[in-house]
C-alpha cells in the first residue's frame, strides 16, 4: 500500500525508445529523454554500432534526426562498418535525417599557444543539430579529446559545459567512453554523466564469446540490475532479458495432438495444451528424437508451420531416420511447411544460439517448435547460462503460443529422471523415456512424470518402434511382472 | 602553386622567401579571440612583414567553416601556406609556441 501511494506521487520518466531489440525493454521504455547517457565498455564491445543504432532507430522510426559527432573513426569507415550490419548511412545523411561529424584532433599537428574553449566543437554540434533539426546526439568517443588537447582542466570544464549544453538543448545523448583502469571511463566522464549510466561487457569464457550489458544507474527509474546477454549479428545488435515481462502469456485451453494416439490418449485423450513447452528425456536410444518427429509431423498434417531446430544430426539424417521407422518428413519439407535449422552447438555462444532461434522463430511464424536435442549446447555452456536461456525461449515461444518439444538425453541408469539443469521446472509437460528389459529383449519404456492442467496416467507405457510407425502399449506392468517370475 | 611552393621552401628554408597564409577562426568577441587578434598582427608585423597574409573567420557567423579545417578549440589559427597545414590553438600569447607552430624561428 505504501509502495503504491508513494508511486503516484512520481511523475513518469520520459524516455526515448532507441530501437534495439531487448534494450528498451530492460531500461523501462528506452534511455532518458532529454538526457545524456554514457555507454562505456572496452574496445570492440560494440559501443559504437549501439550508439549508430540508436541514431538509425530513431531517424527510421521515431521519426528524431540524429547527430553523430565521431572522434574515432572515419566517415567512410564508419558507414561501412554500420552498412555490414544493414544500414544505409548515406541514404539517411542524404534523406537529411542523420549528419555524421568526424571531428579529428592530432596531437602532433597542434600547437598549444595559451588560453582556448572548445567553442569550435560547441557551434559544430549546433550547426549539424540545426541544419536536421536533431533530437539525438551521439558523441563517439568524446574521450579521444584528452589524447589531442594537452590542457585536462580546460577539457573537463568543456565536457561539463558541453553535457549541460546537451541538457539545455533537450538532445536525448549517448556519449561513449572507453573502460579505464578501475573506472568506468578513462578520463572519468562518469563524474559528469549522472542520468543513465550503461555497461557493455565482452568476455571470452572457454573460447566463447560472451557479451553482457548491465545498466549501472538510471536516476528516477526502475531498472534491471542484472546483466543481459547482447549479441551482434547481420541485423545489429540485440539484448536479451532474462525472462520477459512477467509470467503474463495466456493460457490456451486448446489442445494438440504429440502425433502418438497412445501417448494422445495418455493426455487426457487430447494431447499437449497448444502453447505449451514438453521436455522429452532419456538415455541414449529410447526413441526421444522419434518423439519429437512425431509430433513435428502431427504439426505439419495440421497445415501448421513447424520449426526444427536440429543441433546433433543433419535434416537429411533425421528425414531418413525418421523414415525407417515410417514417418515421412520429406512431403512437408517440400510444402514448406516443416522448416530445419541445423546447426553445430559450438557454432555460436549460448546468447548466439537463443538470438538466432528468436529470429527464425519470428521470421518463420511456426506453431510448433521441437529443439532437438537441448543437451548438445547444455554440455557446451554453464549451467546456470543454459537455464537462464531455456527460460528465455521457453517464455519466448509461450507468449506468441507456440507449442514447443524439448529432447534432453540423460545418462546413467539411476537418473533418468534428473535433467542436468533443473529445466524440468520450466516445462508444462515432461515425459520420461526408459530403458527396460524383457526376455533378454531391449524395450522402451514411456512415463508421463508431469502435465500440467491435465489428468495423466502415471504408470508406464512401452513404446514399440517399428517400420509401421509409433505406438504405445499398456502391457509394460504385465510384463514386468512376468520377467520378476522367471 | 602549392608544390612548387612546397620545393622552394625546402631549398631556401632559412632565406624566408616563403609566404604565410594563415586562418584565425574566432567565435564572436571573446577576449580570448580579440586577443588572438592582436597577437597575430604583432607577431606577424615582426616576424614576416611583406610576406603573409591573415584571414580571420568568425564562427558564429559562419559555423558550416568549422568542419573543414576541423575546429575544435577556439581560437584556432591554421597555417594553411608553407606546408603543411597546421594547427594552432590558443589565444597566441606565448609567442615562442606561436613561432615554432608558424615554422618562423628559422625563416629570421
Amino acid at each position: 500500500m505504501l509502495h503504491a501511494k508513494q508511486k503516484t506521487f512520481r511523475a513518469p520518466l520520459p524516455k526515448t525508445p532507441t530501437g534495439i531489440d531487448g534494450l528498451d525493454e530492460v531500461t523501462g521504455g528506452g534511455l532518458p529523454k532529454g538526457r545524456t547517457t554514457l555507454l562505456c565498455g572496452s574496445a570492440g564491445c560494440g559501443k559504437t554500432l549501439l550508439a549508430m543504432e540508436f541514431l538509425v532507430h530513431g531517424a527510421l522510426q521515431y521519426g528524431e534526426p540524429g547527430v553523430c559527432m565521431e572522434f574515432e573513426e572515419a566517415t567512410e569507415k564508419l558507414t561501412a562498418n554500420v552498412r555490414s550490419l544493414g544500414f544505409d548511412l548515406r541514404e539517411l545523411v542524404k534523406r537529411k535525417k542523420l549528419l555524421v561529424d568526424y571531428v579529428r584532433i592530432e596531437r602532433n599537428e597542434i600547437e598549444e599557444t595559451g588560453e582556448y574553449n572548445l567553442d569550435g566543437l560547441f557551434i559544430r554540434l549546433s550547426h549539424a543539430v540545426n541544419a536536421i533539426k536533431a533530437k539525438r546526439v551521439v558523441l563517439d568517443s568524446v574521450e579521444s579529446l584528452f589524447a589531442g588537447l594537452s590542457d585536462p582542466a580546460v577539457l573537463r570544464a568543456e565536457l561539463r559545459r558541453l553535457f549541460r549544453w546537451l541538457d539545455d538543448h533537450n538532445l536525448t545523448a549517448i556519449v561513449t567512453g572507453e573502460r579505464g583502469d578501475g573506472t568506468l571511463t578513462r578520463h572519468g566522464l562518469e563524474e559528469y554523466i549522472a542520468d543513465c549510466v550503461i555497461i557493455l561487457d565482452h568476455r571470452v569464457n572457454e573460447q566463447i564469446s560472451t557479451r553482457r550489458l548491465r545498466i549501472v544507474k538510471y536516476r528516477g527509474t526502475a531498472h534491471g540490475t542484472d546483466e543481459y546477454p547482447y549479441t551482434i549479428d547481420g541485423d545489429g545488435i540485440s539484448v536479451l532479458p532474462i525472462t520477459s515481462l512477467a509470467l503474463a502469456h495466456k493460457a490456451s485451453a486448446a489442445r494438440v495432438s504429440t502425433g502418438v494416439t497412445g501417448l494422445d490418449e495418455m493426455l487426457g485423450g487430447k494431447g499437449f495444451f497448444r502453447g505449451s513447452s514438453v521436455l522429452v528425456s532419456g538415455t541414449a536410444g529410447t526413441g526421444k528424437s522419434t518423439l519429437a518427429a512425431k509430433f513435428a509431423d502431427a504439426a505439419c498434417a495440421r497445415g501448421e508451420n513447424c520449426l526444427y531446430f536440429a543441433f546433433e544430426e543433419s535434416p537429411n539424417q533425421i528425414v531418413r531416420n525418421m523414415r525407417s521407422v515410417g514417418i515421412d518428413l520429406e512431403p512437408w519439407i517440400q510444402r514448406r511447411l516443416l522448416h530445419f535449422h541445423a546447426v553445430r552447438p559450438s557454432s555460436t555462444g549460448l546468447e548466439g544460439h537463443l538470438a538466432g532461434m528468436q529470429k527464425l522463430v519470428k521470421l518463420l511464424r511456426p506453431k510448433a517448435v521441437v529443439v532437438d536435442p537441448i543437451t548438445s549446447i547444455i554440455s557446451f555452456s554453464g549451467i546456470y547460462g543454459v537455464k537462464s536461456m531455456l527460460t528465455r525461449l521457453v517464455d519466448f515461444l509461450k507468449v506468441q503460443q507456440i507449442t514447443s518439444t524439448f529432447t534432453n538425453l540423460t545418462f546413467g541408469t539411476n537418473r533418468e529422471e534428473r535433467t542436468e539443469v533443473g529445466v524440468s521446472s520450466l516445462m508444462d509437460t515432461w515425459i520420461v523415456m526408459e530403458d527396460g528389459e524383457r526376455n533378454g529383449q531391449r524395450i522402451r519404456g514411456l512415463r508421463i512424470v508431469k502435465s500440467r492442467g491435465m489428468p495423466h496416467p502415471r504408470e508406464l507405457r512401452e513404446l514399440v518402434v517399428s517400420n509401421k510407425g509409433v505406438e504405445l502399449l499398456k502391457i509394460i506392468t504385465a510384463n514386468r511382472r512376468a520377467r520378476t517370475e522367471t | 602553386m602549392k608544390k612548387g611552393l612546397a620545393k622552394k621552401r625546402r631549398t631556401t628554408k632559412s632565406t624566408g622567401s616563403s609566404f604565410w597564409e594563415l586562418r584565425l577562426y574566432i567565435a564572436g568577441q571573446t577576449p580570448n579571440s580579440v586577443a588572438a587578434i592582436a597577437n597575430l598582427k604583432k607577431i606577424c608585423e615582426d616576424q614576416l612583414r611583406g610576406k603573409y597574409r591573415i584571414e580571420v573567420i568568425d564562427l558564429l557567423k559562419k559555423p558550416q567553416l568549422a568542419k573543414g579545417d576541423q575546429i575544435v578549440a577556439i581560437p584556432t589559427l591554421v597555417r594553411k601556406l608553407p606546408p603543411p597545414v597546421k594547427s594552432i590553438v590558443g589565444n597566441l600569447s606565448k609567442t615562442e609556441r606561436v613561432l615554432v607552430g608558424l615554422d618562423i624561428q628559422r625563416a629570421r
